[in-house]
């Protein structure tokens, strides 16, 4: 994975003795809070609901052992033992000082890391596919471009007072795992015709309370102009993003209000411009960031055998692993999402021990994925009974992966100042509700998202079933929605109709599966079915 | 009642205006009435406190109760981690916030 050079240290070195000074200025006084807050806020400090929150940066989610370990030192040393992986694949806490503030972000500096730009109108953590560089079915590490976005949106000066915030993901597959198209920009790495990679760009997706499916904007985009049309993309948003209106200032509605057609020519004049500017960094650049991400060193005589006797683990297996590209190894995700748990959270000695199975068994490598669960990316799985055995008893080895018990969930009211309504305890109730494995297996995939409002960080638009929680005259009241999806098939979910109180949206949830289970063809996901025959049935034994 | 909340400036935990300092109970809350703003614009001076702002409630023979949900929960903590609220002893303190 990318190691910083020097000049990545250096920046983020001064950054973080900058703020050491301004936590001194704004605690002797010398700052207000209104002066403070902006300087904070680029430095992934929010307050929220009980105290302050940092949201640390992982770049496409990728961490080795040493950083994974030093999250789960930090929960420890300045927070209250635990940590929330969220759906940026990033990492959260919830209960920092500010004071400490500054040496947190020395620590993580230490082990290549930061918090910069994880908030503010500036281009956020540039997400991916969790499975990059080790799945079978991409047609190259993505992570390569993502790292050279990242490196030219960091600092960027002209960007960093855009309108609004923006998410770029980047991934390489026809199986889109990182819900690319609903960011600000999705780029996904394709092969013309002649065999050559380049850059498909979809821009304008996004979800909150605006929810858009981003359009193709160009289909190909040579390697040796990937920054300079991103660049296009920025420019004529910034130029032309709406200022006024909070809730119309990101690209979606742009793009919307302008059509395709019309941002699209207006970000090639933009480009044609550019070009001519010679802004793109050279391909050497590019090469040397890919150095970074060759194939870890595989055993080619690894063997493929699998010893699947042990039927709990049979199910782990089934369930939680995916494909390798390298025969003999197997890619494993640790659901964060136990029976009655908070999705997403994780105990400093839960983060340390993954941190620990990373090192020894999987190339020193995890992925966060944006479902907010972890992933080993390398094992072989001749190692992968052993594994198992070690999350198992660490309450880790849960095996519901994109089934009704892998709810995402926005940490809602319990934590955020911006929430109307808990997240948190609706999905334990249904995590409860359809606990038991057999009752996951029946129903099979189905992808449950809740967001506690309509910023829609639980990502309740692209759930098979979502569910969004809303402030009723300072009661929550939560709606239902079906049929959204951000893989390949992105489609938005629609309201059922009127929502239900915290336990009535658990009983909802409950007859939807029931539907579906009547309703259902061979082979058929809950997506398929209700893609299929509609809402009506749905909305018949939801409200009649 | 009107009482007054806000966020710690070094720690940023949350704060109730009990008439002369900033306590972390919201039982201790006082009726400020309609000297809210003078207090908060004092007490952020000081920087004792910031993000403060005057909050409906009601008083009983429970003690003050915010009148929105969302500042019940800054009053107790996570509703999901009770053991980190200000109850921890108490399997239903949960229910206080509903």
């Amino acid at each position: 994975m990318y190691k910083y050079d020097q000049y990545d240290q250096q920046m983020v070195d001064t950054r973080v003795a900058e703020f050491r000074d301004q936590v001194r200025r704004r605690l002797d006084g010398s700052l207000t809070e209104d002066q403070f807050r902006p300087l904070r806020l680029q430095n992934g400090l929010y307050l929220q609901l009980h105290a302050y929150m940092l949201r640390v940066a992982i770049p496409y989610g990728t961490l080795n052992s040493r950083q994974m370990h030093l999250l789960g030192d930090i929960a420890d040393k300045y927070d209250r033992g635990y940590g929330h992986f969220t759906t940026r694949q990033n990492i959260q806490y919830n209960w920092i000082k500010l004071e400490e503030t500054p040496d947190i972000l020395a620590d993580l500096a230490s082990v290549e890391m930061h918090a910069i730009q994880t908030s503010g109108n500036c281009i956020r953590n540039i997400s991916s596919d969790q499975y990059a560089g080790a799945a079978a079915d991409e047609i190259i590490d993505p992570r390569p471009y993502a790292e050279l976005l990242r490196q030219w949106s960091s600092f960027h000066p002209e960007f960093l007072t855009l309108p609004r915030k923006f998410k770029i993901a980047v991934i390489a597959s026809e199986t889109d795992r990182a819900a690319m198209k609903l960011h600000d920009i999705g780029v996904q790495m394709v092969k013309n015709s002649a065999g050559e990679i380049g850059a498909r760009f979809f821009v304008g997706g996004g979800m909150g309370r605006t929810p858009m499916i981003g359009p193709v904007v160009r289909d190909f985009v040579p390697l040796d102009q990937l920054i300079t049309y991103a660049e296009a993309c920025l420019r004529v948003y910034n130029r032309y993003g709406r200022r006024d209106n909070k809730y119309k200032a990101r690209i979606k509605i742009l793009v919307h209000e302008l059509g395709k057609e019309e941002y699209t020519r207006q970000v090639e004049e933009e480009f044609a411009h550019l070009l001519l500017q010679g802004i793109e960094p050279p391909l050497a650049e590019l090469e040397r960031i890919k150095a970074h991400f060759t194939d870890p060193a595989f055993d080619p005589g690894a063997s493929d055998d699998l010893d699947l006797s042990d039927p709990d683990f049979r199910l782990w297996v089934e369930r939680n692993c995916a494909p390798h590209k390298q025969h003999g190894y197997i890619i494993a995700t640790v659901s964060l999402k136990p029976v009655g748990g908070i999705p997403g959270d994780a105990t400093s000695d839960q983060i340390r021990l993954m941190a620990a199975l990373a090192r020894d068994y999987s190339f020193d490598e995890l992925r966060v994925t944006h479902a907010q669960n972890i992933v080993f990316p390398h094992v072989r799985k001749a190692d992968l009974y052993t594994v198992w055995k070690a999350l198992d008893e660490a309450g880790l080895g849960i095996a519901n992966l994109d089934s009704i018990g892998d709810i995402i969930a926005c940490p809602g009211l319990d934590y955020c100042s911006l929430a109307n309504a808990r997240s948190i305890p609706v999905a334990q109730k249904i995590s409860e509700r359809f606990g038991s494995p057999e009752k996951q297996a029946e129903i099979g995939e189905l992808k449950l998202k809740i967001s506690g409002c309509i910023n829609a960080c639980g990502h309740h638009h692209a759930g098979h079933i979502g569910i969004l929680g809303v402030d009723r005259k300072g009661v929550e009241n939560y709606q239902l929605l079906l049929g959204g999806s951000e893989a390949a098939d992105t489609s938005l979910g629609q309201i059922t109709g009127p929502g239900f109180d915290e336990d009535g949206i658990v009983d909802a949830v409950e007859k939807a599966t029931q539907v579906y289970l009547r309703e259902r063809n061979e082979g058929e996901r809950f997506l398929d079915t209700y893609r299929r025959i509609g809402m009506a049935p749905f909305k018949e034994a939801l409200y009649d | 009642m009107k009482i007054l909340t806000g966020n710690d400036l070094k720690s940023g935990h949350v704060v109730w205006w009990d008439g002369e300092q900033w306590s972390k109970f919201v039982n201790s809350a006082a009726d400020v009435g309609d000297k809210g703003e003078a207090i908060l614009a004092r007490e952020e001076g000081a920087r004792r406190v910031f993000a403060a702002y005057v909050v409906d409630a009601t008083r009983d023979s429970n003690g003050v109760r915010p009148s929105h949900i969302k500042e019940r929960i800054r009053a107790l903590g996570p509703t999901v981690r009770l053991d980190l609220s200000l109850k921890p002893g108490d399997a239903n303190a949960g229910n206080w916030v509903i």
